[in-house]
């Protein structure tokens, strides 16, 4: 999985570009994000929209990515997840507890 | 046209790959294959391809505790409507009724515990036993839908 982070304004944006399961892409996922918070972003995004698969490893992660940041007072959420992703989060309910943003624009106003 | 038995044959498959996490993408290359040529859609591939890459992660990770010398033992077939593909592994065997709920509210937030459930979520059927040899054998079973009768034949099977 290819990882790249850009900035807007104050939103740390991460964008996660292939598969985020078990063995790489979820390692990817929590470095991007640790380094994110360690770096002291307090707002990041994580922009799905290039997620081809993901499985419970990958899952896993951005439920820790989740509790780590909000541990910090932190605030980690999610935009443009593919139909595939938002089926994986919906069926273990996980929908319900991430702040999940159909387009990016609106995702970034959120934190304001 | 090959019957149902010609089409078991064709498509079943046997594979033996050591404990390493970058081996579920070779997996997955013979399984997408076998997937396609079985007339699965995309959407159909794209979950049996979760489901199995959950079985695998699980032998591998817990099954075998990432120990490369430990393989991990993957076999598809057909069997009558049904895919077949069971994953074995070489560990100390286990049992599915100590997995936790995911979806229990003090579960929810969990970094683990899913993979069961996804597994389950996907197929129709799946089964834990023990693996002959030693191990546990996860078999997971999912219906094959029927292509469409031509309309000469439905014509024929309809009412007068």
């Amino acid at each position: 999985m290819k990882v790249t982070k850009r900035q807007k304004g104050d939103v740390t944006i991460i964008d996660l570009d292939g598969k985020i399961t078990i063995g790489a892409g979820d390692l990817a996922l929590r470095n991007a994000v640790q380094d994110a918070l360690g770096s002291g972003a307090t707002n990041v995004l994580i922009n799905m929209s290039r997620v081809s698969t993901i499985d419970s490893s990958g899952v896993g992660e951005l439920v820790s990515a989740y509790t780590t940041a909000t541990n910090r007072g932190a605030k980690v959420k999610l935009t443009s997840l593919p139909a595939k992703v938002n089926d994986i989060l919906t069926i273990t309910q996980l929908i319900t507890v991430f702040d999940v943003y159909d387009r990016e624009d609106e995702a970034v106003a959120s934190f304001a | 046209m090959a019957g149902m038995a010609d089409m078991a044959e064709d498509h079943r498959f046997h594979l033996d790959v050591g404990s390493r996490f970058e081996n579920i993408e070779l997996v997955q290359v013979v399984l997408r294959d076998a997937l396609e040529r079985l007339g699965l859609d995309d959407d159909g591939r794209h979950w049996v391809d979760v489901a199995v890459r959950e079985a695998i992660a699980n032998a591998i990770k817990h099954g075998n505790g990432q120990d490369p010398r430990k393989q991990v033992h993957v076999d598809l077939l057909v069997d009558g409507d049904d895919l077949v593909i069971r994953i074995g592994d070489e560990g100390a065997g286990f049992d599915p009724a100590r997995i936790h709920d995911p979806l229990a509210p003090e579960n929810l937030l969990r970094p683990n515990g899913r993979g069961i459930f996804y597994m389950k979520s996907f197929m129709d059927e799946i089964h834990y036993g023990a693996r002959p040899g030693g191990g546990t054998l996860v078999t997971l079973r999912k219906r094959l839908t029927r292509p469409p009768q031509s309309p000469d034949s439905s014509l024929e099977e309809g009412p007068a």
